[in-house]
């Protein structure tokens, strides 16, 4: 497991794989021809993956593109929701309201998603029942369905002990929740990923394993973390059906504030007008999706950039 | 021995590989969408409405309905231009979904294309809650033959019996209890409805199959365009199709609109009807609930107050069937009684 992060090789390694390799043949037999048209067909596979989601990303975007063409201007950026002429109409309400929620979603997710993976991974003794049943349920949570946490969210949130009211900071905790689970998973396997000997030198020079932590095992396991992160806040980004329970409404015509009023988020925007009747609202719907890429693309831009800036060799 | 150097060449890739394929994300993805060329709204002016003399101020929350909302975000819309002090918002969550927050007390009005139900008077009544249904306008759709077709009226039974999900009718013979003469009994029924999506769609589903949704699948399905079906049916003498009332009025003598059978005699698709609420069940109002708790404040006031002041303007432009005197006449006493 330590090897396969350990890209260098020197002659030493050269010479274990060349040795492997021909013991292999020698028990396989020799194919050198099979082993060829194998290995296309490992590489056809692996490009049939990533083609399929090419083209199903690349479909999605043309057909907004095609259809949202004749709403396309920076309008719909600037402007806000207007139903008496939606040709004039803007996303403006939804893109703050999405960009306030998803900061608000980061704000929580980093910390408490972080803490929870050091907590498991360096201090947690994998052996005793409780840890095992906490991993359990992290790993299960990830697979419960949207609406549930939108329920959870109206009843504890909005409502209940913490009261929070139909405002954006509810949907941030509310969606943080949603996506917690996927943060957790990744940044584990990220430290995970930490050659312990990185860990067993630092010690060995007197750190503390709080320092270890901190100085050493988090900086190296950043850039598979915040690959967690972006995971999570393109989930998160995509979320309607949460909201729509935690008070995302669907026409707002003023900016909105974190902690008070009414907000609205793309997603939500996006469904209810691609439900409508009208032609007009149908293009908006289209444009709309446009402008949600393009706000996913900005903030996970900014992640990738973070990472490739703590990305580091040994 | 010499070939070894393949293996090692996809570990050495290998560490690029995540980086690659989301910059290749990145890059189609803007090449896509690089007509919008910035992405921060951040430094637009805000919507400065200009009126002068706005003493209103505060917030006006409504939910509800799919049906109501958008006739509500014009209402508010407009409302916003003469009051720019007040900030309107309508979500939309379903009338049912809706209710839970009017009877919890979260919401100043409630968005309904049916009544409220026992379950949540209940809510409402636990709370302390006094509300009342108040109208604020009429949704009303037709079924429309070729004017060169005998058939005049159709109970809710033979319409269901047509449109139902699997019906096994074919021909005009097909329909039970139908008066026709015998060379129009075999004629084929050819029927058109609009796309899945319509409001249209959901309201004719529930009046007449019981449940939105529900209808046979052997229909033609004319998309969006409601009057792609009076095109159809004119030019069709045995077709049949459904379409809102305000395109029925447009349409004039292109098309006949059925009589409707309700159980209690066949009633014209007339406005009056439809105002008067005879017309069912292809005629209902659309409500939207008020509290009394909401209506101590002034600004929700003057939100309904608006409502049915400019509800024809209002109803026009969101494509429904304004209300008649009386039913004004109702909604101002309505909103009144729970000030009081």
């Amino acid at each position: 497991m330590t090897d396969a992060a350990y890209p260098v090789r020197t002659e030493r390694t050269r010479l274990a794989v060349a040795g492997a390799r021909a013991t292999t043949r020698s028990i396989v037999g020799d194919s050198e021809r099979s082993g060829r048209f194998g290995n296309l067909l490992f590489v056809a596979m692996l490009l049939l993956g990533v083609g399929t989601a090419l083209v199903a990303l690349s479909a999605i975007i043309v057909w907004a593109y095609v259809t949202g063409r004749p709403l396309l201007s920076t309008d719909l950026l600037t402007n806000y929701p207007s139903t008496v002429n939606p040709r004039a109409a803007g996303y403006r309400p939804a893109i703050l309201g999405t960009v306030y929620v998803i900061s608000g979603v980061v704000a929580l997710i980093v910390p408490l998603g972080v803490g929870a993976a050091v907590y498991l991974e360096e201090y947690a003794d994998g052996t005793k029942w409780w840890n095992r049943l906490i991993e359990l349920n992290i790993q299960n949570l990830a697979g419960v369905p949207s609406i549930v946490f939108g329920i959870l969210g109206l009843a504890f949130i909005v409502r209940g002990p913490i009261s929070l009211g139909f405002v954006a900071a509810a949907g941030s905790l509310t969606l943080a929740l949603l996506v917690l689970p996927t943060v957790i998973l990744a940044s584990r396997e990220a430290i995970r990923a930490v050659p312990s000997s990185i860990r067993h030198g630092s010690l060995a020079l007197g750190a503390t394993q709080w320092q270890t932590v901190s100085r050493q095992v988090l900086p190296a396991a950043l850039p598979g973390i915040l690959t967690g992160v972006i995971l999570a806040v393109a989930r998160a980004i995509g979320e309607a059906a949460p909201l729509l329970l935690v008070g995302a409404v669907t026409f707002v015509t003023f900016d909105p504030r974190f902690f008070d009023g009414g907000y609205s988020v793309l997603p939500v925007q996006i469904f209810q007008y691609a439900g409508r009747p009208q032609e007009d609202f149908r293009i908006l719907a289209a444009a709309g999706v446009l402008v949600l890429l393009l706000v996913l693309l900005v903030i996970n831009a900014t992640a990738i950039w973070l990472r490739h800036r703590y990305e580091r060799e040994w | 021995m010499h070939q070894e150097e393949p293996p090692l060449t996809i570990i050495q890739r290998r560490p690029g590989l995540l980086p690659a394929l989301l910059v290749t994300f990145a890059l189609s993805a803007a090449a896509c969408g690089n007509d919008d060329t910035t992405t921060d709204a951040g430094d637009g002016t805000p919507a400065g409405n200009g009126a002068s003399g706005a003493e209103l101020t505060g917030t006006v929350n409504i939910d509800g309905s799919s049906t109501v909302g958008p006739l509500t975000e014009v209402a508010a819309e407009l409302f916003m231009r003469d009051n720019p002090g007040v900030r309107v918002t309508v979500a939309i969550s379903g009338t049912s979904g809706g209710f839970q927050k009017f009877c919890s007390g979260e919401t100043d009005g409630n968005n309904a294309s049916r009544s409220i139900k026992e379950s949540e008077i209940e809510q409402c009544e636990s709370n302390g809650i006094a509300y009342d249904n108040v109208q604020v306008a009429n949704d009303a759709l037709s079924i429309v033959v070729n004017r060169e077709n005998p058939v005049e009226c159709l109970t809710v039974e033979q319409a269901n019996q047509i449109w139902d999900e699997g019906s096994q009718v074919r021909t005009w013979g097909d329909i039970d209890g139908l008066d026709l003469p015998a060379d129009a009994r075999s004629e084929s029924l050819t029927l058109y409805g609009p796309g899945t999506d319509s409001g249209t769609f959901d309201f004719f589903t529930e009046a007449i199959n019981g449940e939105e949704g529900r209808i046979r699948t052997d229909y033609i399905d004319i998309g969006e365009d409601d009057h792609a079906a009076v095109v159809a049916v004119q030019g069709d003498v045995w077709a049949m199709g459904y379409i809102p009332y305000s395109y029925v009025q447009e349409a004039g003598d292109d098309v006949k609109a059925l009589q409707i059978d309700d159980g209690n005699g066949c009633v014209d698709a007339t406005l009056e009807n439809v105002q008067a609420g005879t017309y069912t069940p292809l005629g209902r109002p659309l409500f939207l609930y008020a509290s009394d708790r909401a209506l101590e404040r002034p600004e929700v006031v003057a939100f309904f107050e608006f409502f049915i002041e400019n509800q024809a303007e209002i109803a026009e432009i969101a494509g429904f069937v304004p209300m008649n005197d009386d039913q004004v006449e109702q909604a101002r006493a309505k909103v009144q009684a729970l000030r009081s």
